[in-house]
């Protein structure tokens, strides 16, 4: 297994109390594959990330039980050097906004040049090639002047794809993308999704990707980890997981969105909110909004069911669910 | 049904200046140019497109917040960029506009009660002193808000309830037309489906008609009735909602479409996919003749001199393509 994720716990400690953030979260990603986390804000997709990468802010955020390995290694009690080395070539991530995550004082060329000078020793003349392969590969035009450019010079399109060549500048193993199109146009969308795809496929990459959309998540995902309230609420494949969703929230959601090729009536809704994280109801944490919650729904936490292989589904009723 | 509002080569340039001292105009954004459609009573038109197309900049015009460069619109037959003072005020009451942030388009120092009750102030004869606090609550009831929180702040409620707090006083004036500007895209997809049935309730309950400005083309259908999809300040294609997203016949209308994912992986591989290249131009300086030249794969040499008007060539809607044809690109 290249990257394990096993029964994450995340807390953040707040001046009004513990928020749970993460309770109890495990996945997998294998080389090759793409893994979407899907969830609503809140629900604790990119906490999970953080905590792989250890970037969490901590205080407030404590890792306070669970274990992410690496090729089997405990990264969690790692050593700081350690997991420098891994962050640079195991695992590597994207993020949403391009424009923060890229400092405005630098060029894009030497944002790309600096790691690999740093990590693999390079020369400046050989990182600055290295810098326009990279461009290159991600497509973006002109690689060869745009290399000298600033973030703010790039398009949002652009930037994303400079991050993407930040990101493999060291032939990183595991690629985690948080939401890495939702500040794009639809356009640009289909493209930065077509190059994670192809780069995946060409370097037998895992993709863990981070997103909220049910569209990207259909056209991409091999797997697909549907988290709420910092649990994972349904684990599938993509082809299962739409054909006949095994949790009441996931249904709920797919019906809920609106659709291109129909005009529809009245959308159905989840009535309430998500729950403050302060604050989880006890038992399972979907049933004040559940259409078929019930007593034990309450008063028990539901255990993960097994539907068939590879899939589970953290519901009382996920069998019945399942079979519509 | 009667046209309610009527805009006619609306056009919207914001002027690019250099120097401190001495400030000189060297170019200018053509955020809106030349932008016509009309708008019947209780009808939704939506409008479509990526950022940087012109479609924020036509709401707020639309709302007179920014004076047009040149064209005209007439609200209920009467010209709107015109009016002045009382009548300016009265036609004010008529149209209003929900905005996308729920977080910073309402005053986080006011209460709920205010921030509904506000519109009441500037248009003190809507609704008397005494009983305005009852139309507040009865405000807040209409949105599914509950009318007891009308002391509350605006941090005390989620992003969904705050966009139910901006429809709400949007409402206060029982305005005709509702401008909403992408008044769902940063809400999680269960809330967004409760505030677009909302929407949709008012409109039947209050013979609303919205301008329904969004970048989400699912969005857009479900809430429409016609369609005007938007590049670099122009329409380029205009129709009902079966006719944009059924019978599609400019280019770009077709890649936007096609570039939108479709949930049910089952249809992987099997989909008409089209891939632009590159990104929108800029608008301060766009491409001659048709500006989706750039960008597109049916371009010849007339795109680039001879400008395509928006007309009926093929179908029954028109679209501003030299070589409008149809294609069928949602699944």
């Amino acid at each position: 297994m290249l990257l394990e994720v096993d029964d994450l716990h995340v807390e953040f400690r707040t001046r009004d109390g513990v928020a749970r953030v993460l309770n109890g979260v495990s996945y997998h990603v294998s080389a090759g594959e793409t893994v979407a986390v899907l969830g609503e804000s809140g629900s604790g997709k990119s906490v999970t990330a953080q905590a792989i990468m250890g970037i969490l802010d901590t205080p407030p955020a404590f890792v306070t039980r669970g274990s992410v390995r690496f090729h089997g290694e405990e990264l969690l009690s790692a050593s700081p050097e350690r997991r420098r080395a891994v962050r640079a070539d195991g695992v590597a991530m994207i993020f949403q906004d391009a424009l923060s995550a890229l400092n405005p004082v630098f060029t894009v060329g030497f944002q790309i040049e600096e790691q690999l000078r740093v990590r693999r020793g390079m020369s400046r003349a050989d990182a600055r090639a290295r810098a326009i392969e990279l461009l290159d590969l991600v497509r973006i035009p002109a690689a060869r002047q745009r290399v000298r450019e600033y973030p703010h010079q790039f398009s949002g399109g652009m930037r994303q794809r400079a991050m993407i060549a930040m990101a493999l500048a060291l032939d990183p193993e595991v690629l985690i993308a948080d939401e890495p199109t939702t500040a794009l146009d639809v356009t640009v969308q289909a493209q930065i999704m077509d190059l994670l795809a192809e780069v995946r496929r060409e370097r037998r990459m895992g993709l863990v990707l981070i997103t909220h959309d049910l569209g990207v998540v259909a056209e991409v995902a091999d797997r697909i980890v549907v988290m709420y309230a910092g649990r994972i609420v349904e684990q599938a494949d993509a082809v299962s997981l739409f054909g006949s969703p095994g949790h009441p929230y996931t249904a709920a959601l797919m019906r809920s969105r609106p659709r291109l090729d129909a005009k529809g009536t009245a959308l159905e809704t989840i009535r309430g909110l998500p729950p403050s994280l302060l604050r989880i109801p006890p038992g399972c944490p979907f049933h004040p909004r559940c259409p078929r919650a019930e007593a034990v729904c309450v008063s028990h936490v539901p255990p993960d069911v097994r539907l068939g292989f590879g899939r589970t589904s953290a519901c009382h009723f996920a069998e019945e669910v399942v079979g519509g | 049904m009667a046209e309610l509002l009527e805009v006619r080569d609306l056009v919207k340039h914001f002027p690019v200046t250099r120097g401190v001292l001495f400030r000189r105009t060297v170019g200018q954004v053509r955020a809106v140019d030349g932008v016509s459609f009309s708008l019947a009573a209780g009808e939704t038109l939506g409008v479509v497109g990526e950022s940087g197309c012109g479609k924020s900049t036509l709401a707020q015009v639309l709302m007179r917040l920014e004076p047009p460069t040149s064209g005209t619109a007439s609200f209920e037959g009467r010209p709107m960029f015109s009016l002045r003072g009382a009548a300016l005020r009265r036609w004010r009451r008529d149209m209003q506009i929900v905005l996308q942030d729920p977080y910073t388009s309402l005053n986080p120092r006011m209460t709920v009660g205010d921030i509904v009750g506000e519109p009441f102030e500037i248009h003190p004869e809507v609704a008397p002193r005494a009983s305005r606090s009852g139309r507040v609550r009865e405000l807040l009831d209409v949105v599914g808000l509950n009318p007891e929180h009308i002391n509350r702040y605006p941090h005390q409620f989620s992003g969904g309830q705050r966009q139910r707090i901006g429809i709400a006083r949007a409402l206060a004036l029982r305005p005709k037309v509702i401008v909403c500007d992408e008044p769902v895209s940063a809400l999680d997809v269960s809330i967004q489906a409760q505030v677009m049935n909302l929407l949709a309730e008012l409109q039947g309950e209050f013979g609303l008609s919205y301008v329904f400005i969004a970048h989400d083309l699912s969005v857009v259908r479900h809430l429409s009735d016609r369609v005007a999809v938007m590049y670099l300040g122009k329409i380029v294609e205009i129709g009902t909602e079966e006719e944009i997203y059924e019978r599609p016949t400019h280019p770009y209308t077709q890649a936007l479409l096609s570039a939108v994912p479709v949930a049910d992986p089952t249809l992987r591989g099997h989909r008409d996919v089209i891939r632009l290249t590159g990104d929108v131009p800029s608008p301060v300086d766009p491409p001659s003749g048709c500006r989706f030249r750039t960008r597109c794969w049916k371009a010849r040499d007339v795109c680039a001199t001879e400008e395509p008007a928006l007309i009926t060539r093929v179908g029954a809607h028109p679209s501003a393509c030299h070589f409008a044809e149809e294609r069928h690109v949602v699944p």
